[in-house]
Order: structure tokens, then C-alpha cells, then sequence
């Protein structure tokens, strides 16, 4: 399926309009294998938007997305969304199954069946017990859920993962220890990845590259210590604004 | 008491038909529902659509819907043929399947507009088909809902089966009806308590599965289900286990007591003779009458100005023997139906007053009551207004009464004794007429046609020879004194006879 020297993922030209207005309008960005980027923008700006259109939940109005050259419009659809792991902030576990039935259910729709090992690793992958496998969703706290939603969508081993706000529901402690859960996973098993999230600090901590949206657009293209150092414009800068401010407060009151 | 018992123990029968009927309802409900609640969870215009028709089905009284089914059925015989039954088990599955809708669509269609979107936003982000989506994640969420609503339409299409036996269908109604025709309340009693038992022992039962769904505990629902499937199980062979009931001859009565017993005369007299029989009872005039020439029923007891004037169509008035031909006439050209013979007596349409209100205002025929009526309350059953004869009366007399009132047949009596009505419209064939002391006006300008009771068969049963020898003595057996005496013992307030035991007696007055 991997197009030699073809990158991960290819937007071209990508506009969604919901009667008359617009939600993405004429976006153009390349994602080379192995990058960890996020996608930053208030409610509104399109972000969650774009990133649907690569597993096609939502489909573009014009334009083209290429999925290691592939145009996804012209893979099955069960098969396309079984190559991408998806994580998203409600969730969404299968109340009625275990935990391993939940974890299990991408390849099992495949026809095929994953070891109870195979659960197991998954589970200590996201760094839960595997004794785990056999609860039901309600017996979990939001985090433990989460980090099931993460070894859901990596049970099928995708090359690309794409998360939704995936940490947004989460108190701040577990917040933080998944957000970094997620990143060595991105880098132990060669993932590219796609964050939308509306929270800047966690962008720039976790990510290797920050795209900014703004209306529909891309305002800024930046490795976060660009960023940091006052690139991207006005948008991303109010943006970091928020974050710099608030270690500026901190600062001071160690003091 | 033993009497409530025993009652209730003679319900075996009806507890089987009963269950069947109800249990074919709502799985023909539930196989219309589920499919309609998918396509409505896609289509919100289907949605509205089907809801709107179940909730307007359910505003018809469940009383009509059954028999609306009736004209329904006979106009589809122009595409399905003859063979179709018009009346008993099938127009019964479909009105009471039409009345269990509701109530499972409202649910299905309400738990899949609640499922967690985040769970159908994981669905599809795991890749599952459209199929994949409602087997593995839709039916199993919605399943308990679905299920709670299948326990409503349970319980209340229990209690509409008792009304199958208004059109013909054997269920726990026939008690019921049959009770309340005579005043017998432990018969009513004991419908009621049967009915209410079968509704209660369903619940629990669909409630275990309900539960069994939500708390996915496989054992509990697999085991209410099992329940279930043994119950009606059970229903079917006492049904139908028995051996073949193809060759029964079936036996219609309309809802008043004098038929219920010449049925029972009827079918004594035919199991005597080795027949098998069954009884259809508590059917409407039109309805008898459609029965027999579809072939639904294969005996029953009609009045030669019912059919006169309700099926013929006449509004003029033949002397006795002449219309007698012209009947038979008819039925033989139109319906081929048989008219066997008369049994001898009429039960004529006729006003009743009480005897001290009769003599205290002079009254003693319909002109007398003319000129009073203005002041007067008239009582009737509820054919009795809607009846031709009746309008043919009212307008040779000029009748115009202060009010008209509704009753049941029995309860039109005590509503003459009580005041609450001063003119009925009686039967003289009805034993009450002697025993409350009435008395019938004379009818000079003839409007009343004769009500002579005869034996009608169905095409089929007239070309059984057997079976038409086997009825020939009752022709002419039966005067009109001895089947007021046999009304009356069913009737009467005390010491009532069973309508079987009234039948024996009637025949041993007939010397049959």
C-alpha cells in the first residue's frame, strides 16, 4: 500500500462548506512519516473538521486527501479506517463490552482474533495492568478509559494516529501523564501522528510541529520553539500568550 | 366460590386460544417495529411518520379496530380469493398486531435516539459497516429499551384480546361477554381473573428478559426466554395437539342470551349425532349474518325481519308465509345461504312498558304512547336506534321521545324497573317480559315486520346431508313459551342455569 517516498498524509487543496458557511476553506499541507504534529485553534476554527476528513467521518466539499498517496476517497471504507487509529475525547468504549472486547473489536471486524497476550501488551503499552482485559468500561476511572481508547486504536497496528481532543476530558495529573504515554508511544512504534487540541501549552510540549487555525485557515506553520521565540503571527501568538503568561505568574511566585 | 373455581377451571380452552393470539400479535408487532425503527433511526421524516400513524391507531377504541378488520378483509377477497377469513383469528392478529406497534416503535425508535453519539462516533471510527454498527453496537444498547416496550405492548394487548370475541375469535372474553350478557358475575369474574393473571405472568416474564438484556446477564434472559417459548408452547398443543379440527362445524351466536342457547341446542344436538363442535359467540347482526354466507360460521339462528330489512333491504311489510318465501329466495340467489326452516317461535321487536305505568296512562298501543312520548325516556340496546325497524316505527308513529339511552340488553330491564327509562325496546321472545309483569304495545299500523327465528346454513353445511338431517326436528320443535322459559333461567337474577343447562332444558320442553 506505501507508495515509496510518498508521505504520510497529503491535504490538497481541502474545503468543507456546511450550506453557507464554511468550516475549512482551501487547505494545502504536507505530513511527512514519523511527524507529531498538533493542531491548534479556538472552537470553531475548523481543526476537528480537517483532521475527519483523512478518516472520512466528514467528507470535503473539494480537494483531495492522500493517505501515504493514497486518495482516501478511493479506499473501502472499513479497510481505510482500520489502517488509522482514532481517539477522541468522549471516548466512546462499547459500554456493553469488556475492556479486551473493546480493545479487540478492529481486528475482530477484520476476521480476525487477538491473542489474549496481544491485549495484554496493548494494555501495558498505555501502562495498564493486563488483569484489566476482563472489566467493564464502568468500572474504569476517565483515565483508564482513555488509555483503553488509545490501545483500542493501536490494536490494529495503523501507521497513522489521529486524536481529537484526546486528552480534554481528563483531570489535569492524568492529563499530563497520558499526553506524555502518547508521545513515547509515537516515537517507540514509528507513528505519525495528529493532535487537535485547543490547549497551546500542551501543543508545544508534546508536539514537533504546531499548525495554527484560524477561520478555516492554517495561520501558522511552526516548530514550537519558533513559536516560543515569537514567530507564527498574530493569532498563534495570543495563542501562546495564554501559556507564557501563566509560567511568568508562576515564576514569580517562586520567588 | 367453588363456583369461581370451577369457572376457572373451565377456561382451559380460552387460556390457550387466548395466549396464541396474543403471543402471534406482538411477534408480528415486533417484526413490523424493529425494521420500521431502524429505517425511522435514519430517516427522521420515517420517524415522524410511523410514530404518528401508531399513535393514531391507538386512538381508535380497540373495540372498532377489530371490527373495522371485518370490511377490510371482505374487500381484499377481490385480490386474495375466497378463501380468506373475514372473521375470528386473523382479523383479531391484525388489529390487536396494529395496537401492539406503538408502544415498541415509541421504544426502539427512542432508544436509538439516545445512544451515547460518542459511542456511535467510536463505531464508525473503528470502521464498522452499516450492518456491523447495529448487530454489534445498536440491538445490544437498544435491546433493554426495546424490550420494556414489548412488556407494554404485552400487558395491554392481554387485555384487547378479550375483545377478539366480539368478531368471532375464541379468547377470555368469551366469559366475560357471555357473563355480562346474563348477569353472571362469577363468569365475568373469572375472564377478568384469567386475563389479569396471563398479563401479570407475561410481564414478569418479559421483565426477566429486560432485565437479563440490561444487566447482561445471559442466564436471566435466556431463561425468561425459555419461559416464554414453553408457555405459548404449551398454548399451541393444547390447541392444536389434539388431532385435526378441520372437519368441526362451527356454531355462531349473536350476543343475546335466547342465541347463545339455541347454539348450545344446536351443538348438543349435533355432538349427539357425532359431530364436532365449536362455538363463535357474541358476533353483531351484519357480522352473523356476512359469516355464514362467507362460510366463517356454518349455523346459525337469524330473524326473518333481521334479514328482511337489514340485509333485503325491504322497508314494506309481507304477511307471514309470503315473506318467509321471498327470503329464502333471496338467500338462495344472493348470499347461498340456506334457510332451513323456522323453529317455531318469533322474537319480535317489540315496546315494552311496566303494567302500572300502562294502565296508570292508558297506554296500550304505540299511537297511545305517541301522543306521551315528548315526556318519555326510551331504552334500547345498541343496535336497537341504528335498526331500520326501529326507524320504521318512529315514522309510522311519528315517535318523538325526550331522550334516547343506550343499554346492554340485560341492563335494559333493570333500567325499566328502576325508572331510568319508561319504554324499551323488548324482545318477546325474552323471558323477563313475564317475569318483570310488562307489557307490549300492540303495533296496529304493522310497522314491526315478523321475527320469526330461523335455522340458516352456510353454503357448504347446506350441501351436507348429515348434517342438515341431523337439524331437520328442530324445525318447528320450539314455541314461543318454552324459550322465554329457557331465557329466563339464564336471565333471572337467582338460581341461574349455565347456558348448556338451559339448552337441556329447552330441548326437554321441545321433546327433542
Amino acid at each position: 500500500m506505501n507508495s515509496p517516498g510518498a508521505p504520510a498524509l497529503e491535504f490538497r487543496d481541502i474545503a468543507k462548506h456546511y450550506g453557507e458557511t464554511s468550516a475549512v476553506g482551501g487547505v494545502s499541507l504536507t505530513i511527512p512519516h514519523g511527524q507529531f504534529v498538533a493542531l491548534v485553534g479556538a472552537s470553531g476554527s475548523g481543526k476537528s473538521t480537517l483532521l475527519k476528513t483523512v478518516n472520512r467521518l466528514v467528507e470535503p466539499t473539494s480537494g483531495e486527501v492522500l493517505f501515504e498517496g493514497d486518495d482516501v476517497t478511493g479506499l473501502p471504507l472499513p479497510a481505510l479506517r482500520r489502517r488509522i487509529g482514532y481517539v477522541f475525547q468522549s471516548i466512546g468504549l462499547f459500554p456493553h463490552m469488556s475492556v479486551a472486547e473493546n480493545i479487540a473489536i478492529g481486528p475482530r471486524l477484520a476476521g480476525e482474533r487477538l491473542s489474549r497476550q496481544r491485549v495484554g501488551e496493548l494494555l501495558e503499552l498505555v501502562e495498564l495492568e493486563p488483569d484489566m482485559a476482563d472489566r467493564m468500561p464502568d468500572e474504569l476511572s476517565g483515565g483508564q478509559r482513555q488509555r483503553v481508547g488509545v490501545a483500542r486504536a493501536l490494536a490494529g497496528d495503523p501507521h497513522l494516529l489521529l486524536m481529537d481532543e484526546p486528552l480534554g476530558a481528563l483531570d489535569p495529573v492524568t492529563r499530563d501523564a497520558l499526553g506524555e504515554r502518547i508521545r513515547g508511544l509515537h516515537r517507540e512504534l514509528g507513528l505519525t501522528t495528529i493532535m487537535v487540541t485547543h490547549d497551546m501549552a500542551e501543543a508545544l510540549l508534546l508536539a514537533e510541529r504546531v499548525l495554527v487555525m484560524d477561520a478555516g485557515a492554517i495561520v501558522a506553520d511552526e516548530q514550537p520553539a519558533a513559536l516560543v521565540a515569537g514567530k507564527g503571527g498574530e493569532v498563534a501568538q495570543a495563542l501562546v500568550a495564554v501559556p507564557r503568561h501563566q509560567s511568568e505568574r508562576l515564576a514569580e511566585l517562586s520567588r | 366460590m367453588n363456583g369461581l373455581w370451577d369457572a376457572l377451571l373451565g377456561l382451559g380452552d380460552q387460556l390457550a386460544a387466548h395466549v396464541l393470539l396474543s403471543a402471534a400479535a406482538i411477534a408480528l408487532g415486533i417484526a413490523v417495529a424493529l425494521p420500521l425503527a431502524v429505517w425511522a433511526s435514519r430517516s427522521e421524516r420515517v420517524a415522524r411518520a410511523s410514530l404518528a400513524f401508531a399513535s393514531l391507531v391507538q386512538t381508535i377504541p380497540a373495540l372498532a379496530l377489530l371490527a373495522l378488520f371485518f370490511p377490510i378483509l371482505l374487500s381484499l377477497r377481490a385480490i386474495f380469493g375466497e378463501g380468506l377469513p373475514t372473521l375470528g383469528f386473523l382479523p383479531a392478529l391484525l388489529a390487536l398486531a396494529l395496537y401492539a406497534l406503538l408502544p415498541i416503535l415509541r421504544n426502539a425508535v427512542t432508544a436509538q435516539a439516545n445512544l451515547d453519539p460518542g459511542v456511535i462516533e467510536a463505531a464508525e471510527g473503528v470502521g464498522m459497516s452499516f450492518r456491523q454498527r447495529l448487530l454489534l453496537v445498536e440491538a445490544p444498547l437498544s435491546a433493554p429499551y426495546i424490550m420494556a416496550g414489548i412488556r407494554t405492548a404485552a400487558v395491554w394487548t392481554i387485555g384487547a384480546a378479550t375483545l377478539a370475541t366480539t368478531i368471532g375469535q375464541k379468547s377470555l372474553g368469551d366469559p366475560i361477554f357471555a357473563g355480562l350478557q346474563t348477569q353472571n358475575w362469577v363468569l365475568v369474574l373469572a375472564g377478568c381473573i384469567a386475563s389479569a393473571s396471563l398479563a401479570l405472568v407475561a410481564d414478569t416474564l418479559l421483565g426477566l428478559i429486560e432485565r437479563g438484556f440490561r444487566e447482561r446477564r445471559r442466564g436471566l434472559w435466556l431463561g425468561g426466554l425459555a419461559a416464554v417459548v414453553l408457555g405459548v408452547g404449551a398454548a399451541l398443543f393444547a390447541q392444536f395437539g389434539g388431532g385435526d379440527d378441520e372437519d368441526h362445524i362451527v356454531i355462531g351466536a349473536k350476543g343475546f342470551s335466547e342465541q347463545y342457547i339455541l347454539a348450545r341446542l344446536i351443538g348438543q344436538r349435533l355432538q349427539a349425532e357425532g359431530f364436532a363442535v365449536e362455538y363463535r359467540d357474541g358476533l353483531g347482526s351484519a357480522v352473523a349474518h356476512s359469516a355464514a354466507a362467507s362460510g366463517d360460521i356454518d349455523i346459525y339462528v337469524d330473524y326473518t325481519g333481521t334479514i328482511w330489512t337489514n340485509q333485503m333491504k325491504r322497508e314494506d311489510n309481507l304477511p307471514r308465509e309470503q315473506m318467509y318465501a321471498e327470503i329464502v329466495e333471496w338467500e338462495t340467489e344472493n348470499t347461498g345461504i340456506s334457510v332451513l326452516g323456522r323453529l317455531g317461535f318469533e322474537n319480535a321487536y317489540g315496546l315494552a312498558v311496566r303494567r302500572d305505568r300502562a294502565e296508570a296512562m292508558g297506554l296500550q298501543s304505540i299511537d297511545d304512547l305517541s301522543r306521551v312520548a315528548q315526556q318519555m325516556t326510551i331504552g334500547g340496546d345498541p343496535e336497537f336506534f341504528e335498526r331500520p325497524e326501529w326507524i320504521a316505527v318512529r315514522d309510522a308513529y311519528g315517535l318523538r321521545f325526550g331522550e334516547l339511552r343506550n343499554f346492554s340488553p340485560t341492563f335494559m330491564y333493570n333500567a325499566l324497573q328502576s325508572g331510568e327509562a319508561d319504554v324499551i325496546g323488548a324482545y318477546t321472545s325474552d323471558g323477563r317480559i313475564e317475569a318483570d309483569d310488562l307489557v307490549i304495545l300492540e303495533d296496529p299500523r304493522r310497522a314491526f315486520p315478523n321475527y320469526d327465528a330461523v335455522l340458516v346454513l352456510s353454503p357448504a353445511a347446506s350441501r351436507d346431508a348429515a348434517l342438515v338431517s341431523a337439524l331437520q326436528p328442530l324445525v318447528d320443535a320450539i314455541d314461543v313459551e318454552a324459550m322465554r322459559e329457557a331465557n329466563l333461567a339464564v336471565d333471572r337474577e337467582d338460581n341461574k342455569l349455565s347456558f348448556d343447562a338451559a339448552a337441556r332444558l329447552l330441548a326437554e320442553r321441545a321433546g327433542l
